[in-house]
C-alpha cells in the first residue's frame, strides 16, 4: 500500500510527458531517463564517471573521517589534548566548508585534490564531535568498575571506552556520508572535468534533461547506498543495544 | 575454590571532600571470613568508607591493612559490587563474568555463572535479562575473581522485595562455600540481621555502634529473636546520637556536621 503513490505519481509522469503536456526540456520521461542510462552504460562512460565520483568519495571520507576519528577518540582520553585542541576545532566547524570553494580552487585548481579536500573537510566534523562526545559520555562508573576487575588503560580503551563510544561514532559516520555527497555534488558540478557532476554538467550544454534526471537520480542511489551500509554496520556491531534491538528476543 | 578471607583493619581513617569531613576516625576490625553490615542513614558516610576500602578513593587520613599489610589504592584481591549492576551492555553474559580473566579460563566463568542459576543465559546480551539477573551477573563477575574481600554497595537496594530475598539467600550460600570475608553497606536493618555477624552503625562519619549477630544460621525472619534484634537497632538508628543503648559496645560520637 505504500508503495501506491509512488507509482501512481510514476505513471502520471510517464503519461504526461507521452501526451507531450510536459515538455521534455523540462522533465523527460521516466522510460526516456531508463533509456539515457542504458545509452550511456553502453558506451562505457557510465561506470568511468562512477567510479571517478566514487573514489573521490571514498578518498575524502577516509582522510577527513580517519584524522577526525583520530582526534575524537584523543580528546575523548586526554584531558591536555582536550583543552589545547577542541576549542580550535570548534571554532573551525562555524565557517561552512562550502563557502571555500573559490578559496579551495585558488589552491588546488579543479584537480582531485580540490575535491578530496572539500569532502574530507565536510565530513571532518560530524565524525569529530560524535566520537569526541561518545567518549565523553561513556559512564564513569563503568570505567570505575573496570579499573577495579583489574583492566589496565589498553583494556579499558577497547573492552569500555570505544564499545561505548560507537553509538555514538556510528551516528557520526551517517551523518558524514551525507555530508560526504551533498559536498561532492557541489564540488563537482561547480568544477570539474570528469565524475557524475560533470556528466550531468556536460549534458545541461547539449540539453540533455534525460542525462541530467539520470545524474540526479545517481546521486540519490549512492546516497542511499552509502546510508544503508551505515545501517548495516549499526545492526551488526550494536546488537546489543536496546534501541537496535530486532527480531524476537525479549527481557 | 581456594580463596579464603582476608582480615581488614581500618585505623582513624578518615575522608575529606573540599571543607566537608564525611568520615572522620573510623577504627574497624573484621576478622578473615566475617560477614560485616555497615548501616546509617543516607550521607552518613557509610559509602565512602567502602569506596576508601575498595581504594577507589584515597584516604584524607588513617590507613587500611588487608592481613596486615597496607592497602594503598585498588587491589586484586578486592572485588566490589556496586548498587547499579555496571555490566557492559556490549558484551554477553559470559564475556561479562569472565571480564575480569584476561579471556581465558571461560570454563570458570561458565561454573559460576551456573552456580548463581544463569547457566542458560551466558550466550544473552544483558538488556535481556532482568534487574535480579542482571545483579546476579554482577555477583558472578565478582566470584569469579575469586576475591578475598567482596565489598557489596547496597547492590540490592534497586530490587524488588523477592529478588532481594532470594539475591540474599544467594549471597550467604556464596560467601559460606567461598569463605571471603565480606562487607555489606545498606540501609535496610532486617537485610544487615539476616546476612551479617556484626552490625556496624555509622552516625556523623564515625561508628557509634557495632553489635554481634548471634542468630543461627540460615536466619528465621519470623523468629521473635530476630525482630527484637531489627526492632532494637532500627530505634537506635532512628533515636540519634543520645539515646542509651541496652547491649553492644558504643564509640562516642563526634559532634561534627556531616549531612
Amino acid at each position: 500500500m505504500a508503495w501506491l503513490v509512488p507509482v501512481a505519481l510514476l505513471v502520471l509522469w510517464q503519461w504526461t510527458a507521452q501526451s507531450g503536456f510536459l515538455a521534455s526540456r523540462i522533465l523527460p520521461a521516466p522510460l526516456a531517463v531508463i533509456e539515457a542510462a542504458f545509452d550511456l552504460a553502453r558506451k562505457g562512460e557510465l561506470l568511468q564517471h562512477i567510479g571517478v565520483s566514487f573514489a573521490r568519495a571514498v578518498c575524502g571520507f577516509l582522510v577527513g573521517g580517519g584524522i577526525a576519528f583520530a582526534l575524537g577518540l584523543l580528546n575523548g582520553v586526554s584531558r591536555t589534548s582536550e583543552t589545547l585542541l577542541d576549542t580550535t576545532v570548534q571554532m573551525i566547524r562555524n565557517i561552512p566548508h562550502l563557502a571555500l570553494i573559490p578559496l579551495v580552487i585558488l589552491w588546488f585548481g579543479i584537480g582531485e585534490e580540490a575535491k578530496v579536500f572539500l569532502v574530507a573537510l565536510g565530513v571532518f566534523f560530524p565524525i569529530y564531535i560524535n566520537t569526541y562526545h561518545g567518549m565523553r559520555t561513556v559512564d564513569p562508573g563503568v570505567i570505575e568498575m573496570g579499573r577495579v576487575y583489574g583492566l589496565g588503560p589498553a583494556a579499558l580503551f577497547w573492552q569500555i571506552l570505544l564499545p561505548g563510544a560507537l553509538p555514538s561514532i556510528l551516528i557520526g559516520v551517517r551523518f558524514a556520508l551525507g555530508v560526504m555527497w551533498l559536498t561532492l555534488i557541489v564540488a563537482e558540478t561547480i568544477a570539474s572535468d570528469a565524475g557524475i557532476g560533470y556528466m550531468a554538467m556536460n549534458a545541461r550544454e547539449f540539453m540533455q534533461t534525460d542525462v541530467v534526471v539520470f545524474s540526479v537520480l545517481l546521486y540519490a542511489l549512492l546516497g542511499k547506498l552509502a546510508d544503508a551500509t551505515a545501517r548495516l554496520a549499526e545492526r551488526r556491531w550494536l546488537q546489543w543495544h536496546p534501541n537496535y534491538a530486532h527480531g524476537r528476543e525479549g527481557a | 575454590m581456594t580463596a579464603a578471607g582476608v582480615r581488614l583493619e581500618i585505623t582513624d581513617l578518615g575522608k575529606r571532600f573540599g571543607s566537608r569531613m564525611v568520615l572522620g576516625g573510623v577504627n574497624l576490625k573484621v576478622e578473615a571470613g566475617e560477614f560485616v553490615a555497615v548501616i546509617g542513614r543516607s550521607g552518613c558516610g557509610k559509602s565512602t568508607l567502602l569506596r576508601l576500602v575498595a581504594g577507589l578513593e584515597q584516604p584524607t587520613m588513617g590507613r587500611i591493612y588487608l592481613d596486615g599489610r597496607l592497602s594503598r589504592g585498588l587491589d586484586p584481591t578486592v572485588k566490589v559490587m556496586f548498587q547499579d549492576e555496571r555490566l557492559l551492555m556490549w558484551k554477553r553474559v559470559l564475556d561479562n563474568v569472565a571480564l575480569g580473566l584476561g579471556g581465558k579460563d571461560r570454563e570458570r566463568a561458565q561454573r559460576v555463572l551456573a552456580q548463581v542459576g544463569l547457566a542458560e543465559r551466558a550466550g544473552d546480551w544483558p538488556r535481556m535479562l532482568s534487574g535480579g539477573q542482571r545483579q546476579r551477573v554482577a555477583l558472578a563477575r565478582a566470584l569469579v575473581n575469586q576475591p578475598r574481600l567482596l565489598l557489596l554497595d547496597e547492590p540490592l537496594g534497586a530490587l524488588d522485595a523477592l529478588t532481594r530475598l532470594e539475591m540474599q539467600r544467594l549471597i550467604e550460600q556464596l560467601w559460606q562455600v567461598n569463605g571471603f570475608t565480606a562487607l555489606l553497606v545498606t540501609h535496610d536493618v532486617q537485610e544487615a540481621v539476616a546476612l551479617c555477624d556484626r552490625v556496624v552503625l555509622i552516625e556523623q562519619g564515625r561508628p557509634s555502634l557495632d553489635m554481634p549477630v548471634n542468630l543461627p544460621r540460615p536466619r528465621v525472619r519470623s523468629s521473635p529473636h530476630f525482630a527484637a534484634l531489627v526492632g532494637e537497632i532500627l530505634e537506635r538508628v532512628m533515636s540519634g546520637t543520645e539515646a542509651p543503648l541496652k547491649s553492644g559496645r558504643t564509640v562516642p560520637a563526634s559532634g561534627r556536621e556531616t549531612t
